[in-house]
């Protein structure tokens, strides 16, 4: 589903990637971990095609970047610490700007499914403004859901929330990567990441330094593995 | 919490160009609707320059008409400059610009929307500015072709402007660098609409008036098509 081979990305003379190989099957649910400076947000907006990559080859669903950009962004959600909403539109004016923009038929359908999966149905007249961190970090999961993608790209979804919005959050995560979508998440979160991936990879000094599935941690915890992936 | 079915179909990007434009011109005026936060700036900044005028500067009648022009357009400049920035930043500043450009759809869809509604921005605020302006001047500015050179320049104005924008706002320094980028560009197009405007004010016979006007034309067309084609690139890492 997604295919990343020799990547690099520069910025002026600073190299923030350094050449990363990085496959992703259908319906894998990936962390990607690291530590701050990592190049985790940089290499995830080269996959939302909101950056061009200096170097190397990007293809999601069969579609290479930047070449075919709208075609990938037809197909893949983001969410990241930003809601990308608009304080002053209510939920329903927001998710319908964007079902406008996404070309989305039935509408008003689809942004009732969506506002009920996200648990936000009750507030659809209300301001964003209005609403917590939390809800409106659901309503940007809803906002990215919308046009139904095959391809979730998760940015710190977690940042700034309590503990109840980052429960409530895990439950939206999990009914949008049980649907059957690729989901790749960056995090500092690492019991989340253990509790929600089926895959980790370890991005350090711009490049992916470790790679391990659930089962491959063996008896070790994330935290092990990914202290050892930085070390070594 | 229900399960969410599969129910929509991807969209051909191409299709929803024009209906790309139309949400993000309704997106910005519903929003601003509500906030007024935009409109209120610049309108209270518009009267508040001609009000200083027209203290500062106790003319005849003649001479207010040699200069309205030349006060008109450096009101609506500095207020649109207020406009613009405002608006690129409130896209920018919940990171709301990556939604935009996250959306399927030719990225040119977003700049004609984006024009679109600071456009209607500057016609609010000059369609509350002149009738004031009349009163407090004495001066008829209710004519066909003045109102022309207005509409005219504007649109020259915030193509250009909505471009720069977008540039500026990806930096910390963007409330002072709009001006120093905007300002050299979009020479042109204020000397031609000041001197048009003061062609209509002064009555001057009709061929002195039209090579500004086409001047005025040839701008915003030119602009237009520059930012048309390296808008994707200035919103682009």
């Amino acid at each position: 589903m997604i295919e990343v081979k020799k990547l690099v990305k520069r910025f002026g003379l600073k190299t923030v990637l350094r050449g990363v190989d990085f496959q992703v099957q259908p319906g894998e649910f990936v962390a990607l971990l690291g530590p701050n400076g990592a190049g985790k947000t940089t290499f995830l907006r080269i996959l939302a095609s909101l950056s061009r990559p200096s170097l190397g080859s990007v293809d999601i669903a069969g579609y290479s970047l930047p070449k075919q950009a709208a075609a990938v962004r037809a197909r893949l959600g983001v969410v990241s610490h930003l809601p990308l909403l608009y304080p002053d539109l209510t939920a329903e004016e927001n998710l319908t700007f964007y079902a406008r923009m996404y070309g989305i038929q039935n509408a008003d359908a689809r942004i009732t499914e969506v506002l009920e999966m996200v648990g936000l149905e009750q507030r659809r007249k209300d301001l964003v403004r209005t609403f917590s961190r939390g809800m409106q970090q659901r309503l940007a999961i809803g906002r990215a859901v919308l046009h139904d993608p095959d391809v979730m790209l998760f940015d710190e979804p977690y940042t700034g929330l309590d503990q109840d919005a980052s429960s409530m959050l895990d439950g939206v995560l999990q009914t949008v990567a049980g649907q059957g979508r690729t989901v790749v998440m960056t995090s500092h979160d690492l019991a989340r990441a253990e509790d929600l991936a089926t895959r980790f990879d370890i991005l350090s000094r711009g490049v992916i330094a470790a790679s391990s599935t659930r089962e491959g941690l063996g008896k070790n915890n994330l935290l092990t593995f990914y202290k050892q992936a930085l070390a070594g | 919490m229900a399960e969410g079915t599969l129910t929509t179909t991807h969209r051909p990007a191409k299709s929803s160009f024009w209906k790309a434009i139309a949400a993000v011109a309704w997106k910005d005026l519903a929003a601003e609707l509500r906030s007024r936060e935009l409109l209120s700036a610049m309108l209270v900044f518009s009267l508040l320059v001609i009000l200083i005028f027209n203290f500062a500067l106790e003319l005849d009648i003649t001479t207010r008409r040699s200069v309205t022009s030349g006060v008109l357009w450096t009101t609506f400049a500095f207020a649109g400059t207020i406009g613009l920035n405002r608006s690129m930043a409130i896209e920018k500043d919940r990171g709301c610009l990556d939604g935009l450009l996250l959306a399927p759809v030719d990225r040119s869809a977003i700049y004609f929307g984006k024009v679109i509604s600071n456009l209607a921005f500057m016609l609010i605020v000059e369609a509350i500015v002149l009738p004031v302006y009349s009163v407090l001047y004495n001066i008829n500015l209710f004519q066909p072709g003045l109102l022309l050179v207005i509409l005219l320049g504007s649109i020259g104005y915030t193509a250009v402007g909505t471009l720069l924008a977008s540039m500026a706002v990806q930096t910390r320094t963007r409330d002072v660098l709009l001006p120093i980028l905007l300002f050299p560009v979009v020479v042109p197009i204020l000397i031609a609409a000041v001197k048009a405007s003061g062609g209509y004010l002064t009555n001057a016979r009709m061929d002195e008036i039209l090579p500004w006007l086409n001047l005025l034309i040839a701008y915003d067309v030119i602009f237009t098509a520059i930012a048309f084609m390296v808008f994707d690139y200035v919103v682009e890492e």
